[in-house]
C-alpha cells in the first residue's frame, strides 16, 4: 500500500472504529444472543419463544410497514406527479409550500400529535361531523393499525416526495411534451412515461422507508397502544419486564430477516432494471 | 361555454386537492397546539372547554422538569456535533480527494446503522454500557446518538470537500504553503457551508432522537423526547404537547431553510 493510501485510511479510521464499537459490535453481540440460551451454549429455544408468543405480532408488522409504505409512495407519487406535470404555477406553489412540513418533524411529535388528532374526539372526527361527512354518534377511534399507517406516511411522504419529485424534474421534458401532444392525459403520462422513467429512485426511497419505520419504537407505543402490536415494542417489553435478552434478541433477528426482504426486493428489481 | 365551465371545474379541483392536503398536513398540528392550551377538554366537546396558559407556566419553570431536559437535550446534541465534526471532517477530506482503498466500501459502512432496524442494536449497545459502568450517562447517549449522525456527517462532508475548487488550493501551493496551512486556509473555508449544514442535520438527529436514549440513556438522563412520551404516556397531554412544540421550532426552521445550507453543487454529489 502506498503512503498516501495509508494515511488516508489513518483519516477515515476514527471515524469507522466509532462505527465498529457501536453498530457492529452490538450487532454481532444480539446476534449471538438470539442463538444462545444465558449460559448452556446454542439453542433455538429463544425462537421458538419469540414464535409462540409473538407470531400473530410478526405478521401484524410486515402488515403495517408494507401497507405504510405503499400508502407513502402513492401519496408521494400523486404529489410529484402534480408538481410535474400541472399546468397550473399557481397550484404547484400552493401544493410545494404545503406538503414538506413534516419533513424533520421527530416521530415521537408526530405519534402525540396522531394520538389526539385521530382519537374518537380528535380534530379529524370533529371536523367530518362539522362537515356532514360523520354522524357524531357512529365516529371511532382510529388509534389501531390505522393509526400507524397514517402516522408514519405523515411523516415519510415529505421525504419521499422530495426524492421522486427531484427525479421527475431532472427527466427529459421532450418526451413528456411529446405524449402529451399525443393526446395521453395526465395520468397515462404519469403511468407509462414518468413513473418508469424514476423507478430506481422510488425503489431506493421505499426501501429506506421501510427499514426506518421497522427501526421506530415510539409510534406503535403511543399511537396503538393495546395489541396486536409492532415486534420493536415487544422487544422493549422483554427487556424492561423479564430482561430476557434471548427473546428479544430472537425479535431483532426476525426484523433484520423482515429488513433483508426489502433490501432484496431493492435489489432484484435493480438487477432487472440493469439488465435491461 | 363549455370550455369556461371545464376551467371552473378544474380550479375548484385544484382548490379542493389543496384543502384536503393542507387539513391532512396542518389538522394534526393544530390538534396538537389546541391541546397546549387546553385547561379542560374531554368528550364529547369538539374544542376544549376551558383555555389555560398555566402548563406553559410550569413547563418554563426555570426550576422545572422541562428546562432541566431542554438543557440536557441541547447539551447532548451539542457533544454529538463536536464528536461527529472532529471525526467527519478527517474522514470526509480523505473520502472526497486522497487515494483511499475500498472507498465504496467504507461510505456504505456509515450508512449501515441507518439501514439496519435499530431496536435490537440499542438494547446490546445499552448491555455493552452497562458492563463498562456507563450506562445512564451522558456520554453514553453522545456516543450512540453520534454512531447514527456520522453517516450525515461524514457524507455531507465528503461531499463539501468534493466540491472545493482545487485551483485555488493548488496556487496556494505554488506560492509556498504547507499542506496544512492550504488545507486550513482555503479547502475548509470553502467547506464550510457544507460542514454547517452536516453540523445542523446531527445536532437536530440528535435532539429528535428517542429509541437509542429510552434504552442507553434511563433512568438518569431525560432528554426533551423522553420527557414528551413519559408526560404522553401519564395522560398528560398539556406538558407532552408544549414539549412537541418545543421540538417542532427547530425542526420546522431547517424545513424551511435547508436549501439555503445545502447549494445543488454539495446536493448533487452526497453519496458519491
Amino acid at each position: 500500500m502506498s503512503r498516501s493510501s495509508a494515511l488516508a485510511l489513518l483519516f477515515v479510521a476514527p471515524a469507522l472504529a466509532l462505527v465498529a464499537v457501536f453498530f457492529f459490535h452490538p450487532l454481532a453481540l444480539s446476534v449471538i444472543s438470539a442463538f444462545m440460551a444465558e449460559g448452556h451454549g446454542p439453542t433455538f429455544a429463544n425462537f421458538a419463544r419469540a414464535a409462540e408468543l409473538y407470531s400473530g405480532d410478526i405478521i401484524h408488522t410486515i402488515f403495517v410497514v408494507t401497507s405504510a409504505t405503499l400508502l407513502t409512495l402513492v401519496v408521494a407519487i400523486a404529489i410529484s406527479g402534480a408538481l410535474t406535470l400541472s399546468a397550473s404555477p399557481g397550484f404547484v406553489a400552493a401544493l410545494k409550500f404545503v406538503y414538506r412540513w413534516p419533513l424533520f418533524v421527530p416521530f415521537i411529535v408526530a405519534a402525540q400529535c396522531m394520538r389526539t388528532f385521530l382519537a374518537r374526539n380528535g380534530l379529524m372526527n370533529n371536523a367530518f361531523v362539522a362537515l356532514g361527512v360523520f354522524d357524531p354518534m357512529t365516529t371511532s377511534s382510529y388509534l389501531d393499525w390505522r393509526g400507524m399507517v397514517i402516522t408514519f406516511a405523515w411523516k415519510q411522504v415529505p421525504f419521499v416526495t422530495l426524492l421522486i419529485a427531484g427525479a421527475m424534474a431532472s427527466l427529459d421534458r421532450a418526451t413528456i411534451e411529446a405524449g402529451r401532444d399525443l393526446g395521453a392525459s395526465r395520468l397515462r403520462v404519469l403511468v407509462e412515461l414518468v413513473i418508469p422513467q424514476v423507478m430506481p429512485t422510488l425503489l431506493v426511497a421505499a426501501t429506506l422507508s421501510f427499514v426506518l419505520m421497522l427501526s421506530v419504537l415510539s409510534v406503535p407505543m403511543m399511537v396503538a397502544g393495546s395489541q396486536p402490536t409492532l415486534i420493536t415494542v415487544d422487544m422493549a417489553f422483554r427487556i424492561n419486564a423479564y430482561g430476557d435478552y434471548g427473546t428479544a434478541n430472537a425479535l431483532g433477528v426476525i426484523s433484520y430477516l423482515i429488513a433483508s426482504g426489502a433490501a432484496i426486493f431493492y435489489l432484484r428489481h435493480t438487477l432487472k432494471d440493469d439488465g435491461r | 361555454m363549455r370550455a369556461a365551465v371545464v376551467q371552473v371545474a378544474t380550479g375548484a379541483a385544484r382548490i379542493g386537492v389543496i384543502a384536503v392536503m393542507a387539513f391532512a398536513v396542518f389538522g394534526p398540528l393544530a390538534n396538537l397546539a389546541l391541546w397546549a392550551f387546553a385547561e379542560r377538554w374531554y368528550t364529547p366537546h369538539a374544542l376544549p372547554i376551558s383555555w389555560s396558559l398555566r402548563w406553559w407556566e410550569i413547563v418554563f419553570r426555570p426550576t422545572g422538569d422541562a428546562m432541566a431536559s431542554l438543557l440536557t437535550s441541547v447539551w447532548i446534541a451539542l457533544l454529538t456535533v463536536i464528536v461527529a465534526l472532529l471525526l467527519s471532517i478527517p474522514a470526509g477530506y480523505a473520502l472526497a480527494r486522497l487515494k483511499l482503498p475500498f472507498r465504496t466500501l467504507i461510505m456504505v459502512l456509515f450508512l449501515l446503522p441507518q439501514a439496519f432496524p435499530s431496536v435490537s442494536i440499542y438494547i446490546n449497545v445499552a448491555r455493552v454500557f452497562y458492563a463498562l459502568g456507563l450506562a445512564g450517562t451522558i456520554p453514553a447517549v453522545v456516543l450512540v446518538h453520534a454512531t447514527h449522525g456520522l453517516v450525515y456527517s461524514v457524507w455531507i462532508a465528503t461531499a463539501a470537500f468534493a466540491a472545493v475548487d482545487r485551483d485555488t488550493e493548488l496556487a496556494a501551493r505554488d506560492l509556498g504553503a504547507s499542506h496544512f496551512h492550504a488545507f486550513l486556509t482555503i479547502t475548509l473555508p470553502q467547506a464550510a457551508p457544507g460542514i454547517t449544514a452536516s453540523a445542523i442535520f446531527v445536532f437536530l438527529e440528535s435532539l429528535d432522537e428517542f429509541t437509542g436514549t429510552f434504552f442507553v440513556g434511563v433512568p438518569q438522563v431525560t432528554t426533551l423526547p423522553l420527557l414528551l412520551y413519559n408526560a404522553g404516556m401519564g395522560g398528560n397531554y398539556q406538558i407532552a404537547s408544549i414539549t412537541a412544540l418545543i421540538l417542532l421550532v427547530p425542526s420546522i426552521a431547517f424545513m424551511l431553510l435547508v436549501e439555503r445550507f445545502l447549494g445543488a453543487d454539495v446536493l448533487s454529489r452526497i453519496g458519491r
